[in-house]
């Protein structure tokens, strides 16, 4: 167990790579309990969220949810999160757990100057247990009256998982097919059992967070704190898509706009190791002697059997196949941009 | 449950002494903190070490740790096998030597653990 933004979280159950190899072939549970959750609601909600989020809300539907940045004036990010569309006017955050304090904050301050809505930070209020893997969805449908199979990814309804009042989401953090459960903190350990007993027969196991970073990170995933912060625009994180460029306005959209016309000068890649080593968090991306970039997320990926990871890199050098090395403990190791992300599950 | 045939670091390696050359490896204990062991970078032989200096690192999927030298030599041999198959260190961490060293003073193992006094420190 570690300590993790005021959490105990387990680093691992069984082992990284065969915790990260049941989520690929069969299914992985998780305890994600830690990350927050932010309502906002009222008549003005929708604008409230058009103003502090990125991307475009009001294409959102009752029961859908998307990818987005709460984004600072320079375009860059508060913090990356998940948009669930409640109600018409009542919109649920899913943010990261570190960030849960700053974001109602920032987001209590943002939005009273856009009408009648009012935020809650209710993190509190909800566990979040996910199940992630191809077998995801036969594992959880015998658990729930939901059905499953006519739940569109990145949508979400209500209903009961093992008797528990619950929101289910098909959503994930691991680039498989997937569902996370919001539920009430005292019935999280009745889902829990009840998923791990109904996977059992298909080998569904438990996993912890070192899994789920080597699988956010073959799948491209973006983690705060690492790949984007208060210092990388939305743009340079190469993430154009959850910018809602047809939106009036919200925080940051001018500072974006001017970029994208003027081009961005540095942008995050995907990387492969060519020479032996793993790059890590921090480690200097250099080319001829001199520092051009930063890594932000290495690992050797358990799946893939490769080192791969994410680095800024100025954008003269983020054409594929483009060669650079990695400052690796003292020994520049060559390193080649490669296409995100490493990692497609077959469909 | 560590051989009594080695000596030990505090810093988890272990040294199997022959006459004047010895095998290096990392203990049980480390590989259970370390988890699934996904490289090892080694030093090539001819390479001189000396004793509680790095002579290499050893990374899981986590993190990376150096591998502290327990006693001063060169290094005669290195286990090429682990290139491609370092997940055998977390499988038989004490039957799986790193590097062979010759050693400058075979009898020079003052500062080095036997198996009870290791067995000590990782309780």
């Amino acid at each position: 167990m570690v300590p993790f933004a005021g959490w105990d979280m387990p680093v691992e159950y069984s082992g990284v790579t065969n915790e990260h190899m049941a989520v690929r072939t069969r299914a992985g549970v998780f305890d994600v309990s830690h990350m927050g959750e932010i309502e906002i609601a009222g008549k003005d909600a929708l604008a409230a969220v058009q103003h502090i989020s990125s991307n475009d809300a009001s294409r959102l539907s009752v029961g859908q949810a998307h990818y987005s940045a709460l984004t600072t004036p320079d375009g860059t990010f508060v913090d990356d999160l998940l948009v669930y569309r409640m109600a018409p006017s009542h919109f649920m955050l899913v943010v990261n757990a570190s960030n849960i304090e700053k974001d109602y904050q920032w987001i209590a301050a943002q939005i009273a100057k856009v009408g009648e809505a009012a935020c809650v930070d209710s993190s509190s209020r909800y566990a979040l247990i996910a199940i992630q893997g191809p077998a995801a969805r036969e594992v959880l449908q015998p658990l729930t009256g939901v059905d499953l199979n006519e739940m569109k990814y990145y949508w979400f309804a209500s209903g009961e998982v093992a008797s528990a009042l619950a929101t289910i989401s098909r959503t994930g953090y691991t680039g498989e097919d997937g569902f996370e459960i919001f539920c009430r903190p005292n019935q999280a350990d009745q889902v829990w059992q009840a998923l791990l007993e109904a996977g059992r027969s298909a080998d569904v196991i438990p996993c912890g967070l070192a899994a789920r970073d080597t699988l956010r990170l073959e799948a491209a995933m973006r983690l705060y704190g690492n790949d984007v912060d208060e210092t990388t625009t939305v743009l340079e994180a190469d993430l154009g898509w959850i910018v809602g460029w047809k939106k009036p306005s919200f925080i940051g959209l001018e500072r974006l706009r001017e970029q994208k016309e003027k081009g961005v000068a540095r942008r995050i890649v995907g990387f492969e190791m060519v020479d032996r080593g793993i790059a890590r968090h921090g480690y200097q991306a250099v080319r001829g002697g001199e520092q051009v970039g930063v890594v932000t997320s290495g690992t050797q990926t358990p799946f893939l059997k490769k080192a791969i990871g994410m680095a800024y890199l100025p954008v003269e050098l983020t054409a594929p196949d483009t060669v650079f090395e990695i400052d690796v403990r003292g020994r520049p190791s060559k390193a080649k941009v490669v296409p995100m992300p490493f990692y497609k599950r077959p469909r | 449950m560590y051989p009594a045939d080695r000596k030990y670091t505090k810093d988890h390696e272990w040294i199997r002494i022959g006459g004047t050359t010895a095998e290096i490896g990392i203990t049980d204990f480390a590989q259970q903190q370390l988890g699934d062991v996904v490289f090892v970078d080694l030093p090539e032989p001819g390479k001189s070490i000396a004793a509680g200096d790095s002579f290499g690192s050893i990374e899981s999927v986590k993190a990376v740790s150096e591998l502290y030298a327990p006693m001063s030599g060169e290094v005669v041999e290195v286990n090429s096998s682990l290139k491609d198959h370092p997940e055998v260190i977390n499988k038989d961490p004490h039957g799986t030597w790193m590097i062979k060293v010759r050693l400058t003073n075979a009898a020079d193992t003052g500062a080095l653990l036997d198996s009870g006094q290791y067995q000590d420190l990782t309780k």
